[in-house]
């Protein structure tokens, strides 16, 4: 595959990187204990146009390609936390994908504009405490009266929930009718009868907020459905490929960052007379490991490429069955390749990798997400059968 | 009022120089702008956003086409057109440069030149002076503060010495070089700044929008023959050399060994 990055997506990157380690890097230490980054990390992301980058200027992007994404993603992660990187990418690539494809002039005013800004939080509701992986099993219910719409049930691991200006929400307008019942609906958090039941502790990602939300006889305006009632289940499975894309990218990019910081590492600690890296056990693993790291990138950039294609250059608005199978597959690839990555590089940095104060730590506990948020490791699996129809 | 602002292509400060024969070996380098030329395209925007009496920044840069990636930086951080002047911008020695800057100063009559105070792979910190001693200009080096007149007749100059600062106001047009300090949060000042106003610290980074709308910014390309400018080089380089690498340092016993190496093997006592 040829260079996909022009000379705008390379001085795009010089400012993420610039913002990721000048404004984020010197910071995410605090965070994580905070758990919690500050809002305003939002609104300069908002500003400098990391949030809107593949956006239409319509809609208050930067009207780029899908490769202005890929930029953004990868130089994120030199901010050092996984947390704030998936706040922002929720911001960006997940809660918002849909309301860009479907929205009314009236929802993009209201909650594209204001998101893609970072002046209004956006999260994602899909999860529920009895449905996850099975998203046709949500029990979250929008009943018709009149000109609302009355919202009852409960999300769960929502990121972003503790602080959101609204929820794109999973709910289902016909509760009897499976996968066609399901709508999605737009939801701020303002509305009376919306709460923020827990703030959930968790393994990793510390810096970044996850939620359980409530949702009581809340009385949403029919007029923030999103698109057509009953076609929600299609529209969500649409938004979860740029999701699974930008994550599969984001975790590439992490895990070349740790392999190469933790060689650094190698050169410097002695053991038995010579720098562990001078081990030829050590070198092979790394060998294996750098192979993998770029067999990622490969599939990822592959399937971004197909994605491109499809979405940027021949307009369509439904992915191939080939495309959604490919970007399931990085994700999958991606997330295995993550895990050996962030293991081996802490067995590399023996007791030190064990501590707090050392970055890996904190990259192992925090990578393990990759192969269950946004759609597990065995679900994608599952898609992929289908898509292959065994 | 019209801001010429120069900026130059360096090699990335933050990676090592590697020196092959009798140069340094450039293959492979990542180029920036120079770091203060990046401070005077901040200082130039902060003028231009506070006063609102600037109607144009121009930005100039010598150099191969290559260079327009970096005059394309300049742009995408929010000044309004680039000039490339083509040459090797590698051999310019720095009365060669300041001949070409003379000659863009003269075609484009701005009323501030504002530029770097040097560059940080040559380092020789003469290019503005020599422009202003040939255009007879006010020049006012190392600004770490500036405030703009009113009616943008005059600009006062904060410079930083022992001890203090000292302000200098010079009338326009005039040539200004810009220090380290330039970028800190409150060093640019205009008659339309409000009290409490405060930039954030450093240059700041393009973003989205403004690199998109830098695609469509204008790009004049000049040849030295077209400015009719004289080029005989008066600086030649007859060597570069790394310097020695140390030797591993030693532990002494005492005060009296310390001096007496210090006296004997050293010799710098
Ligand atoms: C930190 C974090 C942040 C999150 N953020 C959000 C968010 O912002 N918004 C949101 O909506 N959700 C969010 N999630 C939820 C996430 O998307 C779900 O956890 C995930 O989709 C899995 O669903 P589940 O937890 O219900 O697991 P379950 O569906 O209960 O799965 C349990 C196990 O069963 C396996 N399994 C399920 N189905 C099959 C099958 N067909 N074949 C084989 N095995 C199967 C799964 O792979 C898994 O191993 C977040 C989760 C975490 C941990």
């Amino acid at each position: 595959m040829s260079q996909p990055f022009t000379e705008e997506h390379e001085l795009f990157r010089k400012t993420v990187r610039s913002f990721a380690e000048k404004e984020l890097l010197p910071n995410v230490d605090q965070w994580e204990e905070d758990e919690l980054f500050p809002d305003e990390v939002f609104k300069r992301a908002g500003e400098l146009g990391i949030l809107g980058a593949h956006y239409p200027e319509e809609h208050g992007g930067g009207g780029g390609d899908y490769w202005f994404s890929v930029a953004k993603a990868e130089e994120l992660v030199r901010g050092g936390s996984a947390g704030v990187t998936m706040g922002l990418l929720v911001q960006s690539d997940m809660a918002t994908p849909c309301i860009s494809d479907l929205g009314s002039k009236e929802q993009i005013e209201e909650f594209l504009k204001p998101a893609l800004a970072g002046e209004r939080i956006a999260a994602l509701g899909v999860s529920e405490p009895d449905a996850g992986s099975d998203v046709a099993g949500i029990r979250t219910t929008a009943r018709r009266v009149g000109d609302d719409y009355i919202v009852n049930g409960a999300k769960t691991y929502i990121t972003n929930g503790t602080r959101c200006g609204f929820v794109t929400l999973l709910c289902k307008t016909d509760p009897d009718a499976g996968y066609g019942g399901i709508s999605i609906l737009l939801v701020p958090s303002d509305l009376p009868g919306f709460t923020v039941a827990k703030k959930l502790k968790k393994l990793g990602n510390h810096a970044s907020d996850t939620a359980e939300l409530h949702l009581e006889d809340v009385k949403v305006p029919a007029r923030y459905l999103l698109g057509q009632e009953g076609q929600g289940f299609y529209y969500l499975m649409q938004n979860f490929q740029t999701e699974r894309l930008i994550a599969a990218v984001s975790a590439t990019a992490g895990a070349k960052l740790t392999l190469d910081r933790s060689v650094a590492y190698g050169r410097d600690r002695m053991a038995f007379g010579k720098p562990i890296i001078k081990r030829e056990v050590w070198q092979h693993r790394f060998v294996d490991l750098y192979t993998l790291n770029e067999a990622a990138r490969a599939l990822s950039y592959d399937a971004v490429s197909d994605y491109n294609r499809e979405r940027y250059e021949l307009g369509r608005e439904q992915l191939s069955f080939d495309v959604v199978r490919k970007i399931s597959m990085a994700k999958l690839f991606v997330g295995d390749m993550a895990d050996r990555v962030a293991d081996e590089c802490l067995q590399f940095h023996g007791g030190m990798g064990y501590m707090d104060e050392c970055f890996i730590s904190r990259v192992w506990r925090d990578q393990r997400l990759l192969r269950i948020g946004g759609g597990t490791s065995e679900v994608m699996k599952y898609l992929i059968a289908k898509t292959m129809g065994f | 009022m019209k801001i010429l602002v120069t900026a130059k292509r360096v090699p990335d400060p933050e990676q090592k120089v590697k020196v092959q024969g009798d140069a340094i070996d450039l293959s492979g380098m990542n180029f920036v702008v120079n770091p203060f030329d990046e401070y005077a395209v901040e200082a130039a925007l902060r003028l231009k956003e506070s006063s609102g009496a600037v109607d144009e920044i121009v930005v100039l840069t010598i150099g191969s086409k290559d260079v327009t990636q970096q005059l394309r930086s300049c742009l995408a951080m929010g000044a309004d057109r680039g000039i490339l002047v083509e040459g090797d911008d590698d051999s310019l020695d720095s009365e060669q440069t300041a001949r070409i800057i003379k000659a863009v100063y003269e075609r484009e009559s701005p009323d501030l030149l504002l530029m770097g105070k040097q560059a940080v792979d040559g380092d020789n910190n003469q290019v503005a002076q020599l422009v202003a001693g040939k255009l007879d200009l006010p020049q006012a080096c190392f600004a770490g503060q500036l405030e703009l007149e009113g009616d943008a007749s005059a600009i006062t100059v904060g410079r930083e010495i022992d001890g203090g600062m000292e302000f200098k106001k010079v009338p326009l047009p005039s040539v200004v070089t810009v220090d380290l300090r330039i970028v800190m949060p409150t060093a640019v000042k205009t008659a339309g700044s409000k009290d409490n106003q405060e930039y954030a610290e450093g240059p700041r980074y393009a973003s989205l929008k403004g690199i998109m709308q830098a695609k469509k910014k204008k790009i004049d390309e000049i040849s030295v023959g077209d400015l009719g400018v004289e080029l005989e080089q008066w600086v030649k380089t007859t060597s570069v050399e790394t310097p020695p690498s140390r030797s591993a340092g030693i532990k002494v016993e005492s005060v009296d060994e310390l001096v007496d190496k210090l006296q004997n093997e050293a010799k710098v006592l």
